[in-house]
Formats: C-alpha cells, structure tokens, sequence
C-alpha cells in the first residue's frame, strides 16, 4: 500500500463540486507535481488534505501511512501523523512568535507519539540547526509569525516549519507563487535538502517553473476537479510549451 | 453650610469630610475639601442616565457605605509582603496602606537633586507651593466621585521633576488594600514635571491577598511642562471584590510628549478615566491599555483627549479579552477644539470576546471644531478567523490550543510595547500564565 492513497475524491465547497473523482498513490520517497489552470481545484486537494472544515468529501476516501480514516481525523491529528500543508497564502499571527509558535507545534507532536517535550533550550539548538539546513535567517525565530513578512518570506518561513516538523508526507500549494527569482531558488533549495527516501512530496504549482529547480518524479495534471493526465518530468515542459488550452482541447471532448 | 442631604447620597459622608477637615491644613486646602462637599451634593452620585455611567452601576458601591481609613490602615503590611510586589528593588517608591502614607515601606533615595518624591500630605505641611499652584486645578468634577475625593482629600503620592532633570529609574507608586476594615481610599497623585523634565511612573494598585469589599476613590493629576516626557504605567490589580475608581487628568505643555499605559488585571469593578488636554502646540500622547476580564466583572475605560492646540498629535489603543459573564465599557471621545488646526488622531478599540455571556460597549467618539485635520477610529469586536485557528491546527496544536495561544498574543502586544523591561517582562508572564494552553 503506497504512503498516501487517494481514491475517487468528490469535494464540495459551498455546494459547488470541485473535485470530481481524484485517484492518486504517492510513495515514500516520490515527488508528484500537480499542475492546472487557475480553478481547477489544486487548492482544494492540498486543503482538503489538510482537514480544513470547510471542504465537503462527498464520496471517496483517503489513507496515509496505512490509516484508511484519515478523512475523519481532525486537522492536527493528520498533523501528528506526518502530514504538512505548506500554505499558498499563510496566515500573519501578531503578539505569537516564530520561535514559540513552533516549539508548541514540535512538543504536541512529539507528545502524540509518546516522545518527551523539548525544554526552551533544546529546541532553540534544534531550531538553529533547521534553519541553517533550509538557509533561513536567525531573526526569524524571534519575529512574530509572519507578521510583516514579504511573500518570499512566508514562503521561506513555511519550509523552516517544514524542516522543523520532519512530516513523512509535505504538500506545498504554489510555494513558488509571488517569488522573485532569488526567492525561488532559495526555497527550492530548501525543499531539495528535504527530499529523503521516507518523505514523500507534491508540489501543488501553475508554473513550470519551479519543477526546473524541484525536479518531479511524475507530473499529473488537474483539469476541472479530475486529473485529466499523468507522466513524467517532460509532461510539465509540453505543457509550458503548449498552455492549458491544449489540455481544455483534449479533456472537454 | 454642609448640605444635609449628602448622608442620603452616602452613609456617613458629612462625619467623614468633617474629620478630614478638623485633620487641620492651610487655608488653601480646606478650601478646596469644602467646594468638594458642595459639589458633591450637588452631583450627587452618578446614575446610568448619565452618558458617562451609562453602562457602570455604583449602586453596589454606594450601598456598601465603606468609609476612609484616614490615618488608621486595615493592618500592618511587611516589607515581606511588598518585596515580591516591586519590579526592581533600586527603584523610588512610595507605599500606601489602605490610602494611608506607610513611610517604613518606601525608598525615597537616590534621586537626582531638586527632584521631591514623596507624601502628598508631608509636601503640603512643608508648604510646597507647587502644590499649592496645581492641586485641585486640572482634575474637573466630572462625577461626584472627584468632588468626594477632594471633600476627603488628605494625603496621596507626589513627584516634582523640576526643569530639565531626567529620572533614570522609574518611580513606582504602590497602594496596597489589605481588605482588613472594608474601607475606602481617597488617595489623591500629583506629578509635576518641569520643562524637558523627564520620568517613567509605576502606578500599583493591589489587594493584598484579600477578598474582601473595599473602595479605590483616585484622583490624578499630571502636568507637564513644556518639552516634558512622561510614561506613566497604572496597573490595576486589586482584589477580588475591590472596587477602583479613578479619574486622572493630564495637562501636557507645549511639545511634551505622554505614554500611557492602563493595564487593568483584576479587580470587582474598575474604572480608568482620563482626561488628557493637549494644551500647548505639538504636544503628543499615546494612550494604550489592556483590560483582562472575567467572571462577573466590570471593566470602564473612559477616556477623553482634548486637542486644544495646534499640530498635537494622540493615539489610543486600548484591547481587551472579554471572558465569563463580564461587562466591559470603552469610551473613548476626543475634542478637537476650534484652532487646533492639523490635529492628528487615532481611537482603536479591540475586544476578543471568549464567551458567549460577556459583554463590551465601545464608542469611540469625535467632535471636531477645525477643518483641517486627520481624525479616524475605529473598533472591533469578536473572536478569532477561522484560518488561523486552521492554521495552528495544521501544525498539530488543537484548536483550544490556537485559542489559549491566540488569546496570549493579542493581549500580548499591548505588553510588548512598554519600554521599562522589568515591567514588560513581568507583565508578558502575568498574560502568559493566564492564558497560554494548561
């Protein structure tokens, strides 16, 4: 059984469907691209994932890491199971920071799993050494939870929660959106030092370009809540070639 | 003549401002407790017809009757008791005892020369005649409350920076109720601060480790001189059934500038009034508070900023976390007189209401009698966005969690603004303790 398996998944959101029957398996280790026009429904997979309330699973199912009732659990269980949403737009939090934001995250995983919390101390020496890996500087720590941050910075600031929080399973929604080019190389950086064979990605993005720094093992394409087609790295350079009227063209038929 | 009519508006009144008249004082004194009683029959007691009160019932506090403790506080406090209460041991301070001047306990050294910190009641013996010029001038009447405290106006603390002096450590001014006699205070602060005079206040007001009924009757003054600098800091963390009421005035100079800080922690009914006028040409104030409440109490931050001169600029910002049953007042009204061109102003007001049974009333308010100026507020009421309690939630933190965090950050910001890190940090601890996840 591959780590995440997702089966005919039918969304709601306000009543409307945006996904209409999503199948997709992602192994540890793997990278999956998911590329699609604006409205197609990337956002939604990547939050309904994550367990936000407001995404109705009308059919289908999800397991990850073996547990078939993944839908049912609440957004910090899937948490504590490994599971991580690098958000497209993350929230600013004023008076709360970084540093003490994340502590609390780690030591609620850790307590999920039996595991002693992290006195102050140990986790500024683990914090230090997760944000030297992902290249992020030391001011953030003290700073208050994106509040402030430029885009490039709340981008950089959801891979440090990411290498902090070590997830068996990172999803990014257009991590790569409102990035300058410094930005982008360096986040892609960062999610490189993260691959590992017990990590498994998909990287939600309109753009190609991302997948030049972050190389995919498979890209799918998601076309009016379905993935209308799947392949390998060369799928997202034809598809920065042709647009998305070429998929239009072949998926409304 | 004594109106006969003051024992009906409360019990005992006309024996009690008898006694402190017959406590002796110059002319100028006496004058000044009488126009007290006068006017205190006069306004009698405020009811909630009146704008001002309209959401703040007294009658609980007036039916308790509690009288002065004049020169007799509840109990003897130890200097035990005060130590953890200090937020730095070198600091000036200056300790009352159920209103009562309690000398053993203060540290009235180190200050720089000329400055004079110390009883109100031992400056006006000494003939201080900067008393003289300012008591009782700035405070208005603006309830009976304020003439009851000058009917009974006896002793409180005084500071004097003359000109151009600069404080390097705050002063701390601490008035403990022991509760031990359900009395009242009528503690009555004069600071004074000279031409480019500097100096950061501490103001505590403690019940001390009692649950009993007593009453706060406070009247402030403050004026500063022109180019003066003050940062006063009033934390309110009296008992569990004290009752504070306080009307402070401020009187800024030209281009003196004031930061304020009401942080009210506990306490049965509290409320901070303060009436600031911006009276000289580009005087600044910053007016920022915190009000913490819970349980069945009753919270009223009644501000008022008078822009009376040109190009002076103020800002309030005051937040409050509304909990339990709680009743919570905000007004916050600001004047912008005829010629006090290019004013600049700002009232926010935000609550975060964490139960369904608590309340606030906010008005923030605008009268504006120039053309040319820059006035906006604003206020806000609720909990917090979904997307953030999401956002906690995706990290693996519950979502009573998020709301303890949260909670902790908004009422946080407000303490992370204040420059005396003693005080900063010791009130970052009090909010996190009450509110960061168990």
């Amino acid at each position: 059984m591959a780590m995440l398996e997702i089966h005919n998944l039918h969304v709601e959101v306000d009543g409307n469907e945006i996904l209409r029957g999503v199948d997709l398996k992602v192994e540890a280790g793997e990278v999956h691209a998911i590329m699609g026009p604006n409205g197609s429904g990337k956002s939604t997979l990547a939050q309904t994932l994550a367990g936000h309330e407001a995404y109705e699973v009308t059919q289908g199912d999800v397991s990850f890491l073996g547990h078939a009732d993944f839908l049912e659990m609440p957004p910090e269980e899937r948490a504590r199971l490994g599971f991580f949403l690098a958000f497209q737009y993350p929230v600013e939090i004023p008076g709360i920071s970084n540093a003490y934001f994340l502590q609390s995250s780690v030591n609620e995983i850790r307590k999920s799993h039996g595991l002693p919390e992290l006195d102050a101390i140990e986790f500024q020496d683990l914090l230090a050494e997760k944000m030297e890996q992902v290249n992020v500087p030391m001011q953030f720590a003290d700073r208050n939870v994106n509040e402030g941050f430029s885009g490039g910075e709340k981008k950089r600031n959801e891979i440090l929660q990411m290498a902090v929080l070590e997830p068996r399973m990172c999803v990014l929604d257009e991590t790569d959106s409102g990035l300058d080019i410094d930005a982008l190389r360096i986040v892609s950086e960062g999610i490189n030092k993260l691959r590992s064979k017990e990590r498994g990605f998909i990287l939600v993005t309109h753009y190609q370009r991302l997948l030049d720094y972050v190389k995919p093992d498979y890209v799918h394409v998601l076309y009016r809540g379905r993935l209308v087609k799947s392949g390998g790295p060369e799928l997202a350079a034809e598809l920065e070639a042709k647009g998305y009227d070429w998929i239009r063209q072949t998926a409304d038929v | 003549m004594i109106p006969t009519t003051s024992n009906a508006l409360w019990p005992h009144f006309d024996e009690d401002s008898g006694r402190v008249q017959s406590l002796g004082g110059p002319a100028w004194l006496q004058t000044i407790r009488r126009a007290g009683v006068e006017r205190f029959a006069e306004l009698g007691l405020p009811t909630h017809r009146q704008e001002a009160w309209r959401f703040t019932n007294v009658a609980p506090i007036v039916k308790a009757g509690f009288r002065p403790a004049l020169n007799q506080p509840g109990r003897t406090v130890t200097a035990e008791e005060v130590t953890p209460l200090l937020y730095c041991p070198s600091w000036p301070r200056i300790v009352f005892v159920d209103g009562v001047y309690a000398p053993g306990l203060g540290r009235l050294q180190g200050l720089p020369a000329g400055v004079t910190l110390g009883s109100l009641a031992t400056a006006i013996a000494a003939g201080d005649v900067s008393v003289e010029q300012h008591l009782a001038k700035h405070a208005s009447e603006t309830s009976g409350f304020v003439a009851m405290n000058n009917a009974l106006l006896h002793d409180g603390a005084y500071l004097h920076v003359p000109d151009g002096v600069t404080l390097d450590e705050p002063v701390h001014i601490l008035y403990l109720a022991t509760g031990a006699r359900e009395a009242a205070a009528h503690p009555r602060n004069l600071v004074i601060l000279g031409a480019a005079a500097k100096a950061a206040v501490v103001e505590s007001y403690v019940g001390l480790g009692t649950s009993a009924a007593y009453l706060t009757n406070l009247v402030s003054e403050f004026v500063l001189g022109e180019k003066a600098s003050l940062h006063r800091h009033k934390i309110v963390e009296e008992g569990a059934a004290g009752h504070h009421l306080e009307s402070a005035a401020v009187v800024q100079g030209r281009e003196s500038v004031v930061e304020s800080y009401a942080m009210t922690l506990t306490g049965r009914t509290v409320r901070n009034e303060l009436n600031v006028s911006l009276a000289g040409d580009g005087a600044r104030a910053e007016l920022k508070g915190l009000y913490l409440n819970d349980g069945e109490r009753l919270i009223d931050n009644y501000l008022q900023v008078t822009h009376a001169a040109p190009h002076c600029y103020s800002r309030m910002g005051y937040k409050g976390v509304l909990d339990g049953a709680s009743n919570a007042v905000f007004t916050g009204k600001v004047h912008v007189l005829p010629g006090a061109q290019k004013t600049d102003s700002n009232q926010l007001n935000n609550n975060l209401l964490l139960s369904g049974d608590a309340t606030i009333d906010t008005k923030p308010q605008l009268e504006i009698f120039a053309d040319d100026v820059k006035c906006t507020h604003g206020a806000t009421i609720g909990g917090f966005p979904r997307e953030h309690l999401f956002y906690f939630q995706s990290r693996g933190m519950t979502a009573a969690m998020a709301h303890a965090i949260l909670t902790y950050g908004f009422a946080s910001e407000v303490v992370h603004a204040i420059a005396v890190p003693e005080l900063r940090a010791r009130l970052a601890k009090y909010v996190f303790d009450k509110y960061s996840p168990k």
